[in-house]
């Protein structure tokens, strides 16, 4: 097997661009899931819809959009529909097969926090809120999460519920009336997790790698569950990190080509 | 019936102190010419809508223009957060703030609720979510046909709506196109609606005729000001520049460069500026 060097945070991006389909609908995060969207269309998942909030519906951008609503997403999309159509007839419609978030804070049951750090009220931190994601988080048929691991973002209580993931676990979302199956993966740089099918906890079930227990438990704020039979996931094929670098790179000279006073 | 005004003459003739008021685009068309207006007029005690206050609401708030904004997201998109509404919101600073948050599905929902003349908004939503403990304005109602509890918000009705558009036709009819948002909605909800637009054409008779066109009549004013979503975007004539959103995060960090750009670069200036700021921006058709 030739091994090629890679980053974790690269990784992240491929193998939660591999637990994407070809036939998924997928409403994207910004950020990391972006890119993990992008390459699995540009690797094994030509025909996934990606779809973003800014109502752009089947979009295939060359390059990562800095926003939601960059203009390329538009040029490339099979329609682009008003903002109230996408919440209701296509999220609300239950059209979307996964919704695919990132998180500032997040906790074991997959609840994520991008609102507050402290009371809401009174904040230490005010971060920009939920924005799509508590629908997504409900409306969504599944729900995938990627972030890197930190004991400030992985912590056992969350300081606001923005979007719901199994809540205390168990079968809180039936309780609740949600219908959905909720958070069903976890990607992070080191490892990837799955919820526990009872107790719904995320729990390891493959380490990257080169990647120790003691590092996935180092940076995570709770203590975590490994599965018995613990995989290593799949090294970066030549043609993934290849991918994955070619459109980082077309989005950093795209980026910084509309700088003022630059030749656009 | 619409009148096409100097765009000083729009923002004085339909914003007024104490107003709600709309500055809507989602990511694509913002206002930024007609919210830099209302900066330099002054206005004060203002409650701010939109569902995504970006570059110009973190303006008007580091500007103490605003007593209230009602959001679903408050960030800087793909950069970061906004640093003068956080001030406000942290630390009371210029002017203590409310705030009224939503979700993005609640947002649109109630300015379709308001466009559609009803009192509010029924959807599925907000289940699980910590915002409907902390905004009274998510409440819920009952479906009285299946028992199934739905979360109900306040439609949204501003006294004045301002939006950027591609272009308009000597009448005053308007057309929007390529992230249309939620543009539409946020005009027809409002009880003025002001429109700045790259561009008049003599008429949009060789338009396909399902394009989202604005009729003249629902429109109090247009003022042509192109460039005036600078450093948003318009399809079709320019693209956005991510370099001002990158370079914002650093201007808003801090309170003292804040106030000098804002002096340089919008208190000083007047529409007539954005035409330039854009120039680099356009594509080779």
């Amino acid at each position: 097997m030739s091994e090629v060097a890679f980053t974790p945070n690269e990784m992240m991006t491929i193998a939660a661009s591999r637990a994407l389909k070809n036939d998924d609908v997928c409403f994207v995060g910004i950020g990391a899931p972006s890119a993990a969207c992008n390459v699995a269309r540009l690797t094994h998942a030509p025909d996934i819809t990606l779809i973003y909030e800014s109502g752009t519906i089947g979009t295939a951008p060359d390059v990562l959009p800095l926003s939601i609503g960059d203009g390329e997403l538009c040029e490339t999309a099979v329609t682009t529909v008003a903002v109230p159509e996408m919440f209701r007839y296509w999220l609300q419609g239950g059209r979307i097969s996964i919704g695919f978030l990132g998180a500032a804070q997040l906790d074991k049951f997959g609840n994520i926090n991008t609102t507050v750090i402290g009371d809401y009220f009174h904040p230490k931190t005010r971060l920009p809120g939920g924005g799509g994601a508590p629908e997504i988080a409900t409306s969504s048929k599944e729900i995938y999460i990627t972030m890197a691991q930190t004991k400030r973002g992985m912590v056992e209580k969350i300081d606001f519920f923005t979007s719901f993931g199994h809540g205390e676990g168990g079968d809180h979302r039936k309780r609740l009336g949600i219908g959905t199956a909720g958070p069903t993966l976890l990607i992070t740089d080191l490892a990837i997790w799955k919820p526990d099918p009872v107790t719904k906890e995320f729990t390891v079930v493959s380490l990257h790698p080169g990647v120790t227990r003691k590092q996935v438990q180092e940076s995570c704020g709770w203590v975590v569950k490994f599965a018995e039979a613990l995989d290593e996931t799949p090294a970066p094929s030549e043609l993934e990190l290849k991918t994955l670098r070619d459109l980082q790179a077309r989005t950093k000279a795209a980026h910084e080509g509309t700088g003022k006073g630059k030749a656009a | 019936m619409v009148k096409f005004l100097p765009l000083k003459q729009s923002v004085a003739e339909n914003l007024s102190n104490g107003d709600t008021v709309a500055f809507e685009g989602f990511t694509h068309l913002i206002p930024t010419a007609a919210a830099h207006e209302a900066i330099r007029q002054g206005f004060r005690d203002l409650t701010l809508i939109r569902m995504t206050p970006d570059l110009i609401y973190d303006q008007m708030i580091g500007m103490g223009m605003a007593k209230k904004i009602v959001f679903s997201y408050i960030g800087n998109p793909g950069v970061g957060l906004l640093r003068r509404a956080r001030d406000a919101i942290e630390n009371d600073f210029p002017r203590s703030i409310a705030i009224e948050e939503h979700s993005h599905a609640g947002m649109a929902n109630a300015y379709e609720a308001g466009a559609a003349g009803l009192p509010c908004a029924v959807f599925r939503g907000y289940r699980g979510a910590g915002l409907a403990d902390v905004n009274p304005n998510i409440r819920s109602v009952t479906c009285p046909f299946t028992g199934e509890v739905l979360a109900a918000v306040p439609s949204i009705r501003p006294d004045v709506t301002f939006i950027h558009a591609q272009k308009a036709d000597r009448k005053g009819n308007v057309l929007v196109e390529g992230i249309i948002g939620i543009q539409k909605e946020a005009v027809l909800a409002a009880k003025r609606a002001v429109v700045t637009v790259e561009e008049v054409v003599d008429n949009f008779d060789d338009l396909h005729p399902n394009l989202t066109v604005l009729p003249r009549w629902i429109i109090s004013a247009i003022s042509v000001v192109p460039g005036g979503s600078h450093p948003s975007y318009a399809h079709g004539y320019y693209v956005r520049d991510n370099t001002a959103y990158l370079e914002w995060d650093e201007i808003a960090a801090d309170r003292e460069k804040f106030q000098a750009w804002m002096q340089a670069n919008v208190i000083e200036r007047t529409a007539d500026d954005f035409a330039a700021r854009v120039e680099h921006l356009r594509k080779s058709a």
